[in-house]
């Protein structure tokens, strides 16, 4: 079957490797094989956090430089830092809402404008797929469900092999019950805004 | 009921690599389990120590890996199946039971887990312990995916009984941390009963004994040789002129590679899954099917060399090649990409990879680093240290832990790491040999990993510095690992819990402070004191790591703090002097992120206008 080479990007703190691995669960059940690669820093929280999520024909579980087919990006400058992963058939999926890391804060950088960013990014990839994902988070009512929202959008792209309600299913069963209803929540916020920026 | 432990053959399950490890030594019966955490290992253990809590598993976390090998090694030698986990540099502590314990060998399966780090992701240096197979004689074996990480450890434990040898297996990062699907198989009854049959004559090494093990040893390794010729998970893939030999992760790129550049039909890799000993004759029976042979493996040319000799030995004339081709250097870890490039360029197939986008116009991005949490009380600590000594002419070594973090501006407050414990004795050199000023830093855990002899040799030397002692309660930086001196009743076992200050009053030190990192003041009055002491002083710093306090339901219920913006007068010592990743700046003020921040009230003792107050 075809490769899909996905990688998810965020801060320590935000919730992607839950997003990664309730994506390699759902592609478990559905019978797709899947290799899914993370790599914590050595922060507990507020460092960068990278995972890959590979599904179909491939061993490999990393993804290098020009190869990557979806990148799911919980932060806009992580989007910039891991960019050169992608090429020019890929798909972007970002998080607009900066997380300015601390070296902004202290004058020892400068956090570039997003817009421009956006703009940047645009011109560079087949198609982009943008979100106010903690705007969302917090409009569910669960400001830690932004991995919900960013895992609806890439869902609702219709570019993995996974469908909306086998993910819901793994949510379901694999997440808090405490925050069921605010996770499905978002999850569909998420789907929903990516239908909108459909081709 | 622990995943890992579910009985029911055939089914699926989406497993850590780690994990697959854990649950293969399950199914192979293993009854002993003993480790020192250090990433890409440590979620090995806390799959064992969470199975402990269910069964008769016997598991611990050691003070430090060689403890943990000799622990395992008395359980070994007494007919339990045994197994003992470490990083790759936690190898070079185990090293020295490692290397007699060949000689020894063992009465049932023992496994040593060893886990490599290449680009070295959360490691002070990328060694290739391959070469430890070689040094102690010991088999090694690699597995290459999530499946054979299972399938290879309970395979490991009957080759270790057939030899009666311990077997490492060697994992590296993206083994360790790669999740896929796993089939699970039966598991074997535990043994946990063992006995001891002595036998000075071979268990006690004196020399006229170790003289007579050491040749049983290349016996052993004669044996493995032989067996390594119809090893499993040494494997021909395809068929074809062009040979390529991989290990471990490297594999799976040959293999996409293969595929990849429609060659599959021209190609035959050797998977080799048992890396030492090698079987010569397997190998030159591969080196003369093919016309010239690529070597893919990660860091040292280890394969590459012992391919060249048994080449030599065999008057075989066929190219190999390996470092040097395309990108495949002795540095980090290989990628897809790299290994696709080289295949390609070394059998001479026309390839252009897809390009990465273009991202030279993108704007300078801001550095995100590694950062003490918000609430840290290691940040805290640091402060009051600087009050001390920031204008004094010192040297701060410091040691493994979270704590290393304080490395980083605007803390800076790490001058020199080499290993676990090396903080205590390298700061004995430091004051010796200098006339500056010495503060050392180490955490709890690496205190009792082996920061304890240090301490005594700085007493017993006479060594004059001061050593703050980060006791935040847990191992946190591999993820809360209990160890000696933690309180474990909240993780509900009643260990005895091993004071710190005993322990460092024991040692003989006259001059301790224990301090509460939260209360500024007092902390930096202890500081001061002990920066006056003529002669070895330590200061205890006791305060919870916030994320476990959070994880075993003791957080605080401080509230979160506030600035505020009609008394402050942005000096903005609070964000230049303590970093805490809770503030920011709005426009020009500095604000605090109220979801991040736990109420610590450190900012709040720092700020002179005292303009930040808990929220109310």
């Amino acid at each position: 079957m075809d490769t899909t080479r996905i990688i998810c990007v965020g801060v320590g703190g935000q919730g992607n490797l839950l997003a990664s691995n309730l994506l390699g669960q759902t592609a478990l059940r559905l019978g797709i094989p899947v290799v899914v690669s993370e790599i914590h820093g050595m922060a507990q929280r507020g460092g960068v956090v990278e995972s890959a999520v590979l599904m179909g024909d491939v061993t490999s579980p990393i993804v290098s430089d020009g190869e990557c087919d979806i990148l799911l990006s919980f932060e806009p400058v992580e989007t910039a830092r891991l960019l050169a992963r992608c090429n020019k058939d890929s798909l972007v999926i970002t998080n607009v809402q900066p997380l300015p890391p601390f070296t902004v804060s202290v004058g020892q950088g400068t956090y570039p404008s997003v817009d421009e960013l956006l703009e940047k990014f645009r011109t560079k990839v087949r198609k982009m797929i943008t979100l106010r994902g903690n705007q969302i988070a917090e409009d569910v009512g669960n400001p830690l469900s932004l991995n919900m929202v960013m895992l609806g959008a890439l869902i609702g792209s219709g570019a993995t092999p996974i469908g909306e309600e086998a993910m819901k299913e793994t949510i379901s069963t694999m997440t808090k019950k405490a925050f069921l209803e605010s996770n499905l929540k978002a999850f569909e916020m998420g789907v929903g805004e990516a239908k909108k920026q459909a081709d | 009921m622990h995943k890992l432990l579910t009985d029911s053959p055939g089914t699926k399950m989406l497993l850590l690599g780690n994990e697959a490890i854990a649950r293969g030594a399950m199914e192979a019966g293993v009854a002993f389990a003993t480790c020192y955490p250090g990433t890409p290992s440590s979620e090995i253990p806390e799959q064992f120590f969470n199975i402990s809590k269910e069964t008769d598993l016997y598991f611990e976390y050691s003070t430090n890996e060689k403890v943990a090998m000799e622990v395992a090694a008395g359980a070994a030698v007494s007919g339990l199946r045994t197994i003992v986990t470490m990083k790759h540099v936690g190898l070079n502590v185990a090293a020295d039971p490692l290397m007699t314990l060949a000689y020894t060998g063992v009465n049932a399966g023992m496994v040593i887990i060893n886990a490599d780090d290449p680009s070295l992701f959360s490691s002070q240096n990328e060694q290739d312990n391959r070469f430890y197979a070689r040094l102690s004689g010991l088999p090694m074996l690699e597995p290459t995916n999530v499946q054979e990480m299972k399938d290879v450890t309970v395979h490991a434990f009957e080759l270790s009984e057939a030899l009666k040898l311990p077997v490492i297996i060697r994992t590296t990062t993206r083994l360790a941390h790669i999740r896929g699907p796993v089939v699970l198989d039966e598991m074997k009854p535990r043994k946990r009963a063992g006995y001891f049959e002595k036998n000075p004559f071979h268990f006690v090494t004196v020399p006229a004994v170790s003289r007579k093990l050491h040749g049983l040893l290349l016996e052993r390794d004669e044996k493995a040789k032989e067996m390594a010729k119809d090893f499993p998970y040494n494997e021909v893939i395809g068929d074809g002129k062009w040979g390529v030999v991989a290990n471990g992760v490297s594999v799976n790129y040959v293999k996409d590679a293969v595929s990849d550049l429609g060659i599959a039909d021209r190609v035959r890799i050797l998977k080799l899954g048992m890396t030492w000993p090698l079987n010569k004759t397997y190998i030159a029976d591969f080196l003369r099917s093919v016309e010239k042979v690529l070597v893919v493996e990660e860091l040292e040319p280890v394969l590459e060399n012992d391919l060249k000799v048994i080449a030599q030995e065999n008057g075989i004339t066929v190219p190999i090649e390996g470092k040097g081709v395309g990108r495949l250097s002795r540095l980090y870890e290989y990628d897809p990409r790299m290994v696709r490039e080289a295949v390609a360029a070394y059998f001479g197939i026309d390839y252009t990879s897809t390009p990465p986008v273009d991202v030279s116009d993108l704007p300078e991005l801001p550095a995100r680093p590694p950062n003490l949490c918000p609430g840290c009380p290691h940040r805290a600590t640091y402060y009051a240290v600087k009050q001390v000594y920031g204008n004094v002419d010192s040297i701060r070594p410091t040691d493994i832990g979270c704590y290393t973090l304080g490395l980083l501006p605007p803390i800076s407050m790490a001058d020199f790491v080499i290993c676990m414990g090396s903080s205590v004795s390298s700061g004995c050199g430091f004051a010796t040999a200098t006339d500056q000023k010495v503060v050392s830093f180490i955490g709890d855990s690496t205190f009792f990993h082996s920061g304890i002899t240090g301490l005594i040799n700085a007493v017993h030397n006479n060594h004059k510095f001061t050593l703050v002692i980060l006791d935040n309660g847990t191992t946190a930086m591999t993820g809360h690992q209990p160890h000696p001196g933690m309180d474990a009743s909240p993780m509900g076992f009643d260990w005895p819990q091993i004071s710190v200050e005993d322990v460092v009053r024991g040692c003989g030190v006259k001059d301790v402070h224990v301090v509460k990192p939260f209360n500024l003041k007092k902390t930096i009055e202890a500081v001061r004191a002990a920066y006056e002491y003529d002669g070895i002083s330590v200061i205890i710093s006791k305060e919870i790591c916030p994320l476990f306090a959070k994880s075993i339901g003791k957080a605080r219920k401080g509230r979160p703090f506030t600035v505020d913006q009609e008394k402050c007068k942005n000096h903005r010592d609070c964000l230049n002097l303590l970093a805490c990743p809770a503030m920011f700046l709005d426009g020009e003020q500095v604000q605090i992120d109220k979801n991040l921040c736990i109420g610590c009230s450190v900012c709040a003792q720092v700020c002179p206008e005292n303009a930040i107050k808990p929220l109310k």
